[in-house]
């Protein structure tokens, strides 16, 4: 199960997201690391160090892309030059499969650089799925769809996020990155069960995990990834981890980010669960 | 929904009363967001227009520095945010989020004001930073390449990432100074940002307004600003123009900018630019 379509039947472990503070660290050191997840917009240049630290990483890493403005769930149509830029770029990185936010952030053309949540409605669903299905053809590599943390829902909602999830991956035949941190600040943040939309999610769609920290505040939980991983997300990832099987792992740290040991320990944390998998697996 | 997220915030630092077209925020929130048992629809968005505006006063924030240190923060954050208000996003990458500054300043000085010819200055420098960071690099010519060439029919080609200016102040120095201090700071704790603010006082009453001619570019991967000679500076920016070798070397003759054997002068330039890797294709 972990190795599918959706990860291009690979069998990636557990990495960490490659950030500026580490580049001198990673390339003099040149730790072992299963591999790196990189944000694409931040390669999508013409130029300069950016990618030439990212073409040293690839002569001696696996890179994985995952994406923060494709905005698949925008109702404008996806933009040709931007969908080329970023095919440039999978071809520079071989990435095995591509992920990016199940969101919108853009309208006319301006962008708010953010993951602003759906309306769970089925026009929605249709129009996002079928932006999915464009831009994997076009860009000729599987795509997963990250679950967002959410603070506000809408009126206009007709189903779950999770029943919008799986609407959305059925239709476009896709895979999902599932970030079991966004379910449980969603979760938190919504007043729901984080185990429904685990238990929910079909494990054969799963590509990827995201796990990462995030600040609580009084009235309302932020995906913030800077801080570790909290007890209660490492439960879920257990339990989604025993729903899927083994598969690619990803610590997010975005923020007040530390020492290059201390992000890649905590992302290895995963492993005592992963470890205990064919111990007490669940059936999907 | 858009609309709300990037409408600017109040002066409290939350989302304004009152939307763009003069309806209650809370009647607008509440028409598409539900409450829960903690927030209210309004409260519920207003962390989404929070969150925006954090996040682009934070990108712009870091991308100039110099133009910061300049107008103090208080009238820094001013400026952004009618800046910001007026020029939203329009790339996927916020690293274009200042793409449009300098024409909003030629517009508004009074966000500049009292010395807008140094702030303007000191945008045109960051702005050439940022090109120089990441714009492409074409396979570079050498001084070979012109060998047996007739100079009245070859036009050179700077590379995409040079940018040439012409300054009023030596907002240079005052960058690279005021970026070494910011890089101290991050190294060291906020206990000294009373010196912080001290070095800016010190340096912007250092400025002197003065001619500056600079290329500001990348090599190595690095950004560099170059001083040029006034000759150097029309030289490079002919070439830019579409100007041929004979036709820029007549420029500079006729200029009267460059005083003995001007051929030998010219073709040290060009050996300094070759190596800088500075012609392409």
């Amino acid at each position: 199960m972990p190795a599918n379509k959706f990860n291009a039947f690979t069998d990636y472990g557990i990495g960490i997201g490659l950030r500026v503070p580490h580049y001198s660290h990673i390339l003099s050191e040149k730790p072992t690391v299963d591999w790196f997840e990189i944000i694409s917009e931040n390669f999508m240049v013409d130029g300069g160090r950016p990618l030439k630290v990212l073409d040293q990483i690839l002569e001696q890493y696996r890179v994985v892309q995952h994406g923060v403005s494709a905005y698949f769930g925008s109702a404008e149509p996806l933009n040709r030059e931007h969908l080329k830029k970023l095919k440039r770029l999978v071809k520079r990185t071989n990435t095995p499969w591509l992920s990016d936010h199940l969101c919108w952030g853009s309208v006319d053309g301006r962008f708010t650089h953010d993951l602003l949540p759906m309306p769970y409605t089925f026009a929605a669903a249709k129009v996002t799925a079928r932006k999915i299905r464009e831009t994997r053809d076009f860009l000729e590599v599987p795509i997963a769809v990250e679950n967002v943390s959410s603070y506000a829902e809408f009126h206009v909602s007709e189903m779950t996020e999770w029943e919008f999830l799986n609407e959305v991956v059925e239709l476009a035949d896709c895979g999902i990155l599932l970030d079991v941190n966004n379910i449980y600040v969603s979760s938190r943040n919504h007043n729901f069960d984080p185990y429904d939309y685990l238990n929910s999610v079909p494990p054969e769609r799963v590509a990827q995990f995201h796990i990462a920290g995030h600040t609580k505040y009084q009235k309302y939980i932020l995906d913030t990834h800077d801080h570790a991983v909290i007890n209660p997300v490492w439960k879920l990832y257990d339990h989604a981890v025993r729903r899927t099987g083994k598969t690619a792992t990803l610590l997010e740290w975005d923020a007040r980010i530390p020492s290059f040991e201390e992000v890649h320990n905590e992302a290895l944390k995963a492993n005592r669960f992963i470890e205990n998998l064919e111990a007490k697996p669940i059936a999907a | 929904m858009a609309q709300s997220v990037m409408q600017p915030l109040g002066r409290d630092g939350g989302m304004r009363s009152k939307s763009a077209d003069g309806r209650p925020m809370k009647a607008v929130a509440a028409a598409f967001i539900k409450p829960n048992d903690r927030l209210t629809s309004f409260e519920r968005l207003e962390i989404y227009n929070r969150q925006y505006w954090f996040r682009l006063r934070d990108c712009f924030y870091d991308d100039y520095p110099g133009l910061r240190a300049i107008l103090g923060d208080r009238r820094f954050e001013k400026m952004a945010d009618a800046y910001l208000a007026q020029h939203p996003s329009e790339c996927f990458t916020l690293r274009n989020l200042g793409r449009n500054l300098l024409r909003f300043l030629e517009a508004e000085p009074k966000w500049i004001a009292p010395n807008p010819d140094l702030a303007m200055d000191m945008v045109r420098l960051e702005w050439a930073h940022i090109e120089a960071f990441d714009n492409e690099a074409r396979p570079p010519l050498n001084t070979d390449f012109l060998a047996g060439k007739d100079p009245a029919k070859i036009r050179l080609r700077l590379q995409p990432h040079i940018t040439l200016l012409h300054l009023g102040y030596e907002v240079d120095e005052f960058l690279i100074k005021i970026k070494q201090g910011e890089r101290l700071r991050n190294e060291a704790s906020n206990a000294i940002e009373l010196r912080r603010s001290r070095l800016r006082k010190k340096l912007r009453s250092r400025l002197r307004s003065k001619p500056v001619f600079l290329a500001v570019h990348r090599h190595d991967d690095a950004v560099y600003y170059k001083r040029l000679e006034d000759g150097q500076y029309l030289m490079l920016r002919a070439f830019q123009e579409r100007a041929t070798i004979a036709d820029a070397c007549e420029q500079v003759a006729l200029c009267g900018l460059v005083t003995g054997d001007i051929g030998a002068e010219i073709r040290s330039w060009f050996q300094t630019w070759a190596t800088l890797r500075w012609f392409c294709r």
